[in-house]
């Protein structure tokens, strides 16, 4: 057992209403990767926005090294060599990354100087980053490695870091881990956040399971199977999704050699896209960040206009259609980002489930809107999908991300949609939350409609998809039967290559 | 040490506090300004929101004032708060205002000395018409070149001040009277007057055309998917592209609807209390309209509060003028003072001042 690094001693932390932390203490070793475990909600942030120096515990004690240790704000923790790698990243598109990471120092030396040692850690930690690079033109996941290399560069003591791999490909996940491991060799302590059973079983010597914001067990997750892990996090025995039996029916939504300017100048163009979906199939695209996951949406959804006849639905061309057009011919999407796209955050979930299901659902009449309907609505979404809120009246943004996402799903799937669209139905969302999302998909497609999942977690994409494409550079690859495909190939699609590599093998 | 704390949801106490806050701050701000001036400050303030109502020697005058200073406040305001919802900012009323009356006054002029009770219904649309096409220069632009609509909107009621001049010296001339400027008077044409309806009471079709336009606002925001897109558009744009909202269209409907109420407004008031197409027609009502409904809290019902007070601080504001001899634009400082108070009082609904101590060692 290393000697303990910090010591958490009875955490208390009140908001109005909830008890977010209560009594929580645990230690984490030097040169530990101690994993911090739990549903949203279950006090997680919480507790890491205490050590980090952002919020203040009303009761309890922490000590660093042996010392107590009280952080008034960030600055303070990091000067004690904390640091905290966010789920959202804090950069600037415009800026380059060795500008970027200057913006995070306390003491920034001049740029050149910063480059050389951006370089010179990248390096050392196998996180290859150009410093002279701007960030807009980046993949999520080198845009993590900038975040990694700003706090490396300040070699904190302790790395806190925020479900880290929800936005990286299976070989970044890897380079990751290899990373961390090494950090971890040379006595930094890793605090990791996330949900994924298997990542924190093969990475992490402890984890820590917090629920209802309590701490439930402290344990050594190599000793216990995922379901274990699963069931302390959740309190209650979990179910894997069913699939009901269906057959598959005619092509309801097509897409043909179509090829659209993204409306964002660091977005990405799509490229000579074409795709058929039927009736009750699930197709899901894989793809890393950044690879014109987001113009598909808009393109779907009717956001953003297409060429009238390229996209087709039931042979009717749809492609000029706006999303209202859409929606009355029962195309609906669920856009990735939540609180901003999907849900606007200062409104009520009333007024949210106007938001899209005004026409559909008829809550309108004439342009006037029956609220006392809209509201009942809302209701029948959080009562069906288990969105834990006070009630219909509260705004989108004091939701957490995994009951704001079933409820945005909720209101699509009660629209009675012949084709859905969803992207990253479950990032950042729980796991007893995604199972709930993921198995309205399925059920979903079980009534026959065609379900179009844009995610980049690939055992999410392996567990509800009939048939399977990536997006790469703007392109999508060929559509092949989920089953049986390795996840091998399925890298190779991601890289752009998987068609040839069908060729390869056709060849021979 | 001083720190900011982000508040979770936007206090609702503030919001309805700050208003009145800001009010009273500005009330001794201004006495503080007005002592500099070397006058009684008591009295000064006392001037501008007392006496108008409730003193007997003016009493009598400058209450029916209160009504047909506050109508076009409140119609121009009103319209505004609906695009400002939407954050669509439209700083260019007066303008519109001008081009309201100019078009009220031109079919007025048009058909003198022929009576008819067909007249006024069409000065009134085309005051509306005047305001609607005087606002659709930086809506179109806006839409079509994405140039600024704040800059537009403003630089083009420096030119609405030149049309105003041109036609009070040249085409709308009186010629009955061809050595003054300014145009016949249509108080005295009685098919064009927007006459009084109560006596005594400054309770004419403006007044009327206010409380339609408040009522009518009210419903939209709070009934109609056009409100509820024109906030959800002003809250999250990318939230309202998903809805179906068209950024352009709203742009459109907010400036078209803002500058039709606000060239009623100046219709109303040419054919009424103004009278006739004068020089120094527009008296700032377009500027103090933005003010209205940000003490209003871009709320119908608020901004009718507002309208009352900022009513107020004109008659007030002539009264000391009169009696004090305080300069004219003390009282529009007095104006800029009330929202500047309230946009910095605005941050306490956002934010939340804690005091701490200083950082430990």
């Amino acid at each position: 057992m290393p000697a303990p690094l910090m010591q958490l001693d009875g955490l208390t932390k009140s908001y109005p209403g909830v008890r977010a932390n209560d009594d929580i203490s645990f230690n984490i070793g030097e040169g530990q990767i101690h994993a911090l475990l739990g549903e949203n909600g279950a006090g997680k942030s919480t507790l890491v926005k205490m050590i980090y120096g952002l919020v203040r515990p009303d009761s309890g004690r922490m000590t660093l090294h042996g010392e107590p240790f009280a952080p008034s704000q960030p600055t303070e923790a990091r000067l004690n060599g904390i640091a905290m790698v966010f789920q959202h990243f804090s950069l600037f598109d415009a800026l380059d990354v060795a500008e970027n990471v200057a913006l995070g120092m306390e003491n920034p030396p001049p740029l050149r100087d910063l480059a050389r040692r951006i370089r010179t850690v990248s390096e050392a930690y196998g996180l290859p980053l150009d410093p002279s690079r701007l960030v807009g033109e980046l993949s999520a996941g080198e845009r993590q490695r900038v975040e990694i290399v700003r706090c490396l560069l300040q070699d904190p003591r302790l790395l806190i870091m925020d479900e880290p791999t929800s936005v990286l490909t299976p070989q970044e996940v890897e380079i990751l881990f290899r990373t961390l491991r090494k950090l971890a060799s040379e006595g930094t302590a890793i605090l990791y956040i996330s949900h994924k059973l298997e990542e924190i079983r093969t990475l992490c010597d402890e984890a820590t399971i917090l629920r209802g914001g309590r701490k439930v067990a402290t344990c050594d997750p190599r000793e216990k199977s995922a379901r274990e892990l699963a069931e302390l996090m959740v309190g209650q025995i979990l179910t894997p999704p069913e699939r009901p039996a269906r057959a598959m029916g005619d092509v309801v939504l097509e897409v043909e050699n179509l090829s659209l300017k993204s409306s964002n100048p660091f977005g990405t163009s799509l490229k000579d896209i074409s795709f058929q979906l039927r009736a009750g199939e699930v197709l899901g695209i894989a793809g890393v960040a950044g690879n014109g996951q987001d113009e598909l949406l808009l393109m779907l959804s009717g956001e953003l206009r297409a060429p009238r006849d390229q996209v087709r639905l039931r042979g009717k061309p749809v492609g000029h259609l706006g999303p209202n057009g859409r929606r009355g011919l029962g195309v609906v999407a669920a856009p990735e980002e939540r609180l901003g796209h999907a849900a606007a955050p200062d409104m009520t979930l009333t007024e949210n489930a106007l938001l899209s299901a005004a026409r559909r659902k008829r809550l309108e009449r004439g342009g006037f809107i029956d609220w006392g309907k809209a509201e009942a609505f809302a209701r029948d979404i959080i009562t069906r999908f288990d969105v834990r809120t006070p009630g219909p009246h509260v705004l989108a943004r004091a939701l957490s991300g995994g009951n704001l996402q079933k409820f945005v799903i909720g209101r699509e799937i009660e629209l009675d949609p012949d084709v859905i669209i969803v992207n990253q139905p479950t990032w950042g969302v729980d796991a007893s939350a995604a199972a709930t999302i993921r198995q309205a998909l399925l059920d979903l497609a079980g009534k026959g409609a065609a379900v179009l999942v844009i995610s980049q977690d690939l055992d999410e994409l392996l567990e509800v998809a009939d048939s399977f494409a990536a997006l790469n550079e703007g392109r999508l690859s060929r559509v092949r039967p989920a089953k049986g495909l390795s996840v091998e190939e399925i890298g190779l699609m991601m890289g752009g290559s998987g068609d040839m590599h069908v060729a390869h093998e056709a060849a021979e | 040490m001083i720190r900011l704390e982000r508040r979770k949801e936007p206090s609702k106490i503030w919001r309805i506090a700050n208003p009145f806050l800001a009010v009273v701050l500005t009330m001794i701000a201004g006495g503080i300004m007005f002592a500099a001036l070397g006058k009684d400050p008591v009295a000064a303030i006392r001037l501008i929101f007392f006496d108008p109502l409730f003193s007997e020697q003016f009493g009598s005058y400058s209450r029916p004032q209160l009504l047909i200073k506050t109508a076009p406040l409140i119609l121009i305001a009103v319209g505004l708060a609906i695009g400002f919802k939407a954050n669509i900012w439209n700083i260019g009323a007066e303008g519109q205002y001008i081009m309201g009356a100019l078009f009220g006054a031109g079919v007025a002029l048009a058909f003198y000395p022929i009576e008819g009770w067909y007249i006024f219904p069409l000065m009134i649309l085309a005051g509306a018409l005047g305001g609607f096409m005087w606002a659709m220069i930086p809506a179109i632009l806006k839409t079509r070149f994405n140039t600024n609509e704040i800059l537009v909107s403003l630089l083009l009621v420096y030119v609405a001040e030149r049309i105003l001049a041109a036609m009070a010296l040249g085409l709308m001339r009186n010629p009955d009277q061809p050595g003054f400027p300014g145009s016949r008077d249509l108080r005295r044409y009685d098919s064009a007057h927007n006459a009084e309806l109560i006596a005594n009471t400054g309770l004419h079709w403006g007044v009327v055309a206010a409380l339609i336009a408040v009522i009518f606002a009210y419903v939209m925001m709070t009934r109609h998917m056009l409100g509820f897109h024109v906030q959800l558009a002003g809250q999250a744009p990318r939230a309202a592209r998903f809805g179906g909202v068209s950024p352009a269209r709203l742009v459109i409907i907010c400036l078209g609807l803002a500058g039709a109420l606000a060239g009623l407004a100046g219709m109303f008031e040419v054919s009424g209390p103004g009278g006739q197409v004068r020089i120094e027609f527009a008296t700032g009502y377009g500027f103090t309209a933005i003010i209205v409904a940000f003490l209003g809290r871009l709320n119908p019902i608020g901004i009718v509060l507002a309208g009352f007070l900022l009513g107020l601080t004109y008659i007030g504001g002539e009264l000391s003028q009169m009696m004090l001899q305080l300069p004219g634009a003390s009282i529009q400082v007095f104006q800029g003072m009330l929202l500047f108070f309230l946009l910095a009082l605005d941050f306490q609904t956002n934010y939340r001042i804690r005091l701490t101590q200083g950082a430990r060692a």
